[in-house]
C-alpha cells in the first residue's frame, strides 16, 4: 500500500504535513531536515524542489528557493541525497516541484528514480489535472506515485467533484486567495469554505495548505478537514538556527500544542 | 503546414506549443477567458467600438512609409510600418485597447499588467485612464531605472507602478509578480498581458488584436506597389507581439519571407543574451509550453539585452511553432548593432526608433537583398524612452 493511503487509514484526523525546500538553508540540510521532521512527529513531509520562477509562492518560499539554487540544489542532487532515505524514515514523502525542472529531468526518469528512492507522491502546481490525466497518469500509477490535485476557494462544486473523482492520495485545499505564506488565523469566510468542503462528503481526504503557520490555524483547519500543511512558517524557523533537529522539535511541538519534554 | 491552426489554435496549442500550464488558483480566470474571448472579439458591438478607438484615439491606420534614404543606402526598397506614430508610441496600444474592452465586458474592475520597456505599461495605464479603471503595473526594478520616462508617464496617467526586486529585476520577474497578484485577486482583477505569451487564450487573443498591423499593411502595400504582398517582412521579437501582428495575415502566403530578430545582447555565446530561439529548449514558462532559455536542470536563465522590451527568456508559443515549421526565419542582433542602427535611422530618416525596433533595422547590415525587392520593417515603437541609454552608449 502507498504510504499516503496507509497514513490516512491509520490517522484520518489532525494530520500534520510539513513542507521545506530541499537544499535549504544549506545544501546538505535536506536529509537531516527529513530525519528531524520524521523523528519529531510530522505525519507527512513535502520536499520542495527549488525553482527560479515559483509563481504560486509567496516571499518566504521564493527566498528559500533562491538560496537553495544558489547552494547548487538540483533534482539530480536531490536524487543523490535521497538515496537510502527509506532506511531512516517510514513517513510518507512527497515532492513538490514546478513542471519545468521535471520536464527537463524527463517525466519517466523522474517517476522511476524518485519512486525507487521511496517517494510516495508528487505535487506539480502548474501541471493541470486534465493534462496529467491525459499524458502522465498511467506512468504515475505504474510507479505507485500519487499526484496530488489542488482545490481553491474559487473552484466550482462541479470541478471539485471532478477533482475528487480523479484525485489520488488526498486533495490539497488552498485555504485562501493568495500565494503561499503565513496567517495568524482564518476568517469565518475561510472556515466556512472548509465546512462546505467537509459537507460535500468527498471520497478523498482533505488537507488545508497556504496560511497554516501556528497552532491556531492548524487547529482551525483540523476542526473541519483531515489535517493541514505548513511550509513558510517552518522555513522561517529553519532560517534562524543551525541545528535542524532542535528547531524542528520546537516547531512541531508548538504546532501540535504538546509540551516539550526531555 | 496547416495555417488555419495558427489562427485558431486547438485548446490553445500551436502544434506542440502553447496550452495553459497554470496553477489551479488561476483555473477559473483563464477558463472564463477561454470560453468567452472569441465570442466577445467577434461581436459587432466590440468590433465597432474597437475600430473607432483605434482610429480616433490611437491614430490608426499608421503610415506605411517608404524610407527613401534607407532604400538608397541598402540598394533595395525599404518601407517602415510606423507603429511608433500611434498614441503612446508603440504597437502595444492595439492590444491594450482590445483587452480593456474585453475586461469591461467581463465585468472586471481592476487591471494589472507587466511591463519591460514600459511601452505596454504606458499603453495599459492610458486605456485604464480612458475607461476609468484602476491600474497596477509590475515592472522590474532595473527597468524602472533604465526606462524612467515611461515610469513617470504611467504615474501621471494614474497608474500604480510596483518595482519588482526579485530575480534579475526585469520583464520575467514582472510577469511572475503580476501572476502572483492575479492569484491573490482572482475575482475582480483582469490581467492585461502585453505580449503573445502566457496561458491560453492570451497568445491567440493578443495575436488577433495585433493583427490590425498586417491587415493595414495589405492594403497599404497594394496602394503603394500594386501588390498586397511585400517580398520580406522583418520584425523584432521579445515575447513576439509586434511580429505576430505584422506576420498574421501573411502566415498563409508562403511567397512572403518572414524574418524575426531576437536580442543577442552582448552576443549569443556570451551568456548575456535574450535570444530564445537561438538558445532555448522546449519548456514551460508563464503558463505555456514554448522555447525557454534554461539550464540543464530546468532553471530559467536570467536573460540580458540593452533593450528592456526584448529582455525575456521565453517567446510566444505561436512564434516557437512558426520556427519549428520553418515559416519564420530567426536571427539575433547584438546590443552594439542595435544601437548603431538607432543612430543610423535617426541621422538618415529623422526617426528615432525604440531600441527594440532597432534590432529589426540592424538586420539590414547583416543581410543583402536584391535591388528590386520590397522589404517592410515593423517600426514597433519610438525611441524617446531610450534616450538615456543611447546617450550613455555614445559617451562610452
Amino acid at each position: 500500500m502507498n504510504r499516503i493511503d496507509y497514513l490516512f487509514k491509520n490517522k484520518p484526523h489532525s494530520v500534520l504535513s510539513v513542507y521545506f525546500t530541499a537544499g535549504y538553508p544549506r545544501l546538505a540540510d535536506t536529509v537531516p531536515v527529513i530525519k528531524a521532521l520524521s523523528e519529531q512527529g510530522a505525519d507527512m513531509i513535502e520536499i520542495g524542489v527549488p525553482f527560479s520562477d515559483p509563481v504560486a509562492d509567496g516571499p518566504v518560499i521564493q527566498h528559500s528557493d533562491a538560496v537553495a539554487l544558489k547552494n547548487g540544489m538540483t533534482l539530480k542532487k536531490l536524487m543523490e541525497q535521497l538515496k537510502g532515505i527509506r532506511q531512516n524514515t517510514g513517513t510518507p514523502l512527497l515532492l513538490m516541484s514546478y513542471l519545468n525542472p521535471v520536464l527537463r529531468y524527463g517525466m519517466e526518469a523522474f517517476c522511476r528514480d524518485f519512486a525507487t528512492q521511496g517517494i510516495d507522491g508528487v505535487i506539480i502546481p502548474d501541471l493541470p489535472p486534465e493534462e496529467y490525466i491525459k499524458e502522465y497518469k498511467t506512468l504515475f500509477t505504474a510507479h505507485n506515485l500519487k499526484n496530488i490535485f489542488l482545490i481553491t476557494p474559487q473552484t466550482t462544486e462541479e470541478r471539485i467533484r471532478f477533482l475528487d473523482r480523479e484525485g489520488e492520495g488526498f486533495l490539497y485545499v488552498v485555504s485562501s486567495r493568495s500565494t503561499t505564506g503565513m496567517k495568524n488565523s482564518f476568517s469565518e469566510k475561510q472556515t466556512g469554505y472548509f465546512m462546505r468542503l467537509r459537507e460535500m462528503n468527498l471520497s478523498n481526504k482533505l488537507l488545508a495548505g497556504f496560511g497554516i503557520s501556528n497552532r491556531k490555524t492548524f487547529d482551525q483547519a483540523c476542526r473541519y478537514l483531515n489535517g493541514a500543511i505548513t511550509g513558510s512558517a517552518y522555513i522561517k524557523a529553519l532560517e534562524k538556527e543551525d541545528d535542524p533537529a532542535r528547531v524542528t522539535r520546537e516547531f512541531i511541538h508548538n504546532m501540535k500544542g504538546e509540551n516539550i519534554t526531555g | 503546414m496547416n495555417t488555419t491552426s495558427l489562427k485558431a489554435p486547438r485548446e490553445g496549442y500551436y502544434g506542440e506549443f502553447g496550452g495553459a500550464y497554470i496553477p489551479e488558483m488561476l483555473y477559473p480566470n483563464t477558463r472564463e477567458l477561454q470560453e468567452r474571448y472569441l465570442a466577445i472579439l467577434e461581436s459587432a458591438g466590440f468590433r465597432k467600438e474597437l475600430s473607432s478607438l483605434l482610429k480616433d484615439y490611437a491614430g490608426r491606420p499608421t503610415p506605411l512609409y517608404y524610407a527613401a534614404r534607407l532604400s538608397e543606402h541598402y540598394h533595395t526598397h525599404i518601407y517602415l510600418k510606423r507603429e511608433d506614430l500611434t498614441h503612446t508610441g508603440a504597437h502595444k496600444i492595439n492590444n491594450a485597447l482590445g483587452q480593456i474592452l474585453l475586461a469591461r465586458k467581463l465585468g472586471k474592475k481592476r487591471i494589472i499588467a507587466e511591463t519591460g520597456a514600459g511601452q505596454h505599461g504606458v499603453a495599459t495605464a492610458t486605456v485604464c485612464a480612458r475607461m476609468g479603471m484602476q491600474c497596477t503595473v509590475y515592472m522590474g526594478a532595473l527597468d524602472v531605472v533604465r526606462q524612467r520616462p515611461n515610469v513617470e508617464r504611467m504615474k501621471l496617467l494614474g497608474a500604480e507602478v510596483v518595482p519588482v526586486e526579485q530575480g534579475n529585476r526585469t520583464l520575467k520577474d514582472a510577469v511572475n509578480e503580476a501572476l502572483r497578484d492575479w492569484i491573490s485577486h482572482p475575482a475582480e482583477t483582469y490581467y492585461l498581458i502585453g505580449s503573445v505569451v502566457g496561458p491560453h487564450p492570451y497568445p491567440d487573443l493578443v495575436a488577433r488584436l495585433q493583427s490590425v498591423i498586417s491587415e493595414e499593411l495589405m492594403w497599404q502595400m497594394k496602394e503603394k506597389t500594386g501588390r498586397e504582398e511585400p517580398d520580406t517582412i522583418i520584425a523584432c521579437v521579445g515575447g513576439g507581439s509586434n511580429a505576430a501582428g505584422i506576420f498574421y495575415h501573411y502566415l498563409d502566403k508562403p511567397a512572403v519571407r518572414l524574418i524575426a530578430v531576437e536580442a543577442g545582447g552582448k552576443g549569443v555565446d556570451t551568456g548575456k543574451t535574450a535570444a530564445t530561439i537561438a538558445l532555448g529548449l522546449t519548456g514551460i514558462l508563464h503558463g505555456s509550453k514554448t522555447y525557454v532559455i534554461q539550464d540543464e536542470d530546468g532553471q530559467i536563465t536570467e536573460p540580458y539585452s540593452v533593450s528592456a522590451g526584448l529582455d525575456y527568456p521565453g517567446i510566444g508559443p505561436l512564434l516557437s511553432h512558426l520556427f519549428r515549421e520553418k515559416r519564420v526565419e530567426f536571427y539575433a542582433v547584438n546590443d552594439e548593432e542595435a544601437l548603431r542602427a538607432t543612430r543610423f535611422l535617426a541621422r538618415h530618416e529623422g526617426i528615432i526608433p525604440a531600441l527594440e525596433s532597432a534590432h529589426a533595422l540592424a538586420l539590414l547590415d547583416k543581410m543583402t537583398f536584391p535591388p528590386d525587392r520590397h522589404i517592410v520593417i515593423n517600426l514597433s515603437g519610438r525611441g524617446d524612452k531610450d534616450l538615456e541609454t543611447i546617450l550613455n552608449w555614445k559617451n562610452e
